[in-house]
């Protein structure tokens, strides 16, 4: 089981990194447990400072962007 | 899309992150046949480029007069002419500027950055903060967690400013556009005066020491160590520089297009003078009423070019179109919206004040040299 998070305060590019995500989770076949982190305080707890960010069992992945689909499953599979 | 100039105010979180941090799978394995490629491509790329930018004017003539029946030393045929020419240019000369914009921003992200700037002293600390806005990717959307980032590691709170006020402002895609279509002067203006503003300003609040007017639970926040730094090889590089193309010309190419086209029409038909009693260098007041407009609007760098374009080419004066296009890009009500997270009303109104004069001042500045 994987815990997949997603940081951010709710800016459209947050929600195309949760779609994208999920998309990308899906299609490996992954379980996984997506999560949204939409208070500031918590995500400066992970240390990102450019938002909306990706983290994986809590170490951040990506953030500030969304990457393309090859990008997120590869950092997806990678992390396995 | 709907009118391209519409102002919008509706999305205090809009998002404008172009910002191809390097965190991500990018991390790849050097193998020299790839970089191999990536050289030979790229050089194709550039000599491409470089013969299309020095044929434009021969292929706008030939287009205009010879494809299309426009005739010679008519007024629609130097317009035509105008924009088939301008528009091509300002949009090669922006993919370049994007494309090294973003190579460069692979080397700056914001953690390193901050740690530039933590400990730093005030004065050459907002020096390097306004010229690390620069390069530095960055979008009004993470404007607060980049505050808490940089106040909470020992980045000085008037360097942190110079940051925030410079990053917004002094844009590369204003500077291509600029220099496009108006010259190196007036682009090195808006370059120069930006980054003194940042510089000023962010010193001006530092020396008020208003670190008790922003929000306590900020400085309690603990920072998380965040990211490890993947150490990117150029091919990774290369295509973030050119991802960055990609999402900032696709963003902007209207405007660009839209902007040239006003100025088309300036260029072929003799410009009304009607801006410039009200707009001109005459009118003392104009100034402040410009920056009094421009600070609550919210719009992209590219979006406001247009209004320079047809403000300039109507007779308003330079320092006046300037302060304005500044102050709609260096501040706007959905940024204060954000930033009241984080700063008490009093350091806000100080912000935005000290900019605003600021901006006034160089508008002044302008009105007076040119």
């Amino acid at each position: 089981m994987k815990k997949l998070q997603i940081l951010g305060t709710g800016c459209t590019k947050c929600k195309a990194l949760t779609e994208a995500t999920k998309k990308a989770a899906d299609e490996l076949g992954l379980e996984y447990e997506l999560g949204k982190v939409t208070d500031i305080k918590e995500i400066m707890a992970f240390g990102v400072m450019t938002t909306p960010a990706l983290a994986v069992d809590g170490a951040v992945k990506v953030a500030g962007k969304v990457p393309n689909h090859t990008e997120l499953k590869a950092l997806l599979s990678a992390t396995k | 899309m709907n009118q391209p100039n519409k102002v919008d105010l509706s999305k205090p979180a809009a998002c404008c992150c172009a910002s191809p941090t390097g965190q991500t799978a990018y991390g790849a394995k050097k193998t020299p046949a790839r970089l191999f490629r990536f050289i030979a491509m790229g050089s194709v790329g550039v000599l491409f480029w470089w013969l299309a930018y020095r044929n434009l004017a021969l292929f706008s003539q030939w287009l205009t007069y010879t494809v299309l029946p426009f005739k010679r030393d008519t007024h629609l045929g130097a317009s035509v002419e105008f924009f088939v020419y301008e528009a091509p240019k300002v949009l090669l000369l922006l993919a370049l500027v994007v494309f090294g914009v973003g190579i460069v921003r692979t080397f700056f992200t914001p953690e390193r950055t901050r740690r530039i700037l933590s400990g730093k002293r005030e004065s050459a600390g907002n020096v390097l903060a306004a010229l690390l806005g620069i390069v530095t990717p960055f979008c009004s959307c993470s404007a607060v967690p980049l505050f808490i980032g940089f106040v909470t590691t020992g980045v000085p709170l008037g360097v942190t400013f110079s940051f925030l006020i410079s990053a917004p402002m002094v844009n590369e895609v204003a500077l291509v556009l600029l220099f496009g279509m108006f010259g190196w002067k007036v682009a090195g203006l808006y370059l120069g005066t930006g980054l003194l503003i940042a510089t000023i300003a962010g010193w001006v609040i530092g020396r008020l020491h208003m670190e008790k007017h922003v929000e306590d639970w900020v400085f309690e926040t603990k920072p998380g160590n965040g990211t490890e730094d993947d150490s990117l090889d150029w091919s990774a590089r290369v295509r973030l520089g050119w991802d960055a193309v990609k999402e900032i010309v696709g963003q902007v190419w209207l405007y660009v297009l839209l902007g040239i086209a006003v100025g088309a029409g300036i260029h072929g038909f003799v410009p009304e003078n009607f801006m410039a009693s009200i707009m001109g260098k005459g009118a003392w007041w104009s100034v402040p009423l410009a920056v009094l407009l421009g600070v609550p609007m919210y719009s992209n760098a590219a979006g406001i070019i247009p209004v320079v374009q047809a403000l300039l080419g109507k007779g308003a004066a330079l320092g006046t179109v300037l302060a304005f296009m500044m102050s709609v890009i260096a501040l706007s009500l959905p940024e204060a919206i954000i930033l009241r997270k984080v700063l008490k009303p009093r350091l806000i109104a100080t912000f935005f004040g000290i900019v605003a004069l600021s901006i006034m001042l160089v508008g002044y500045l302008f009105n007076f040299l040119m």
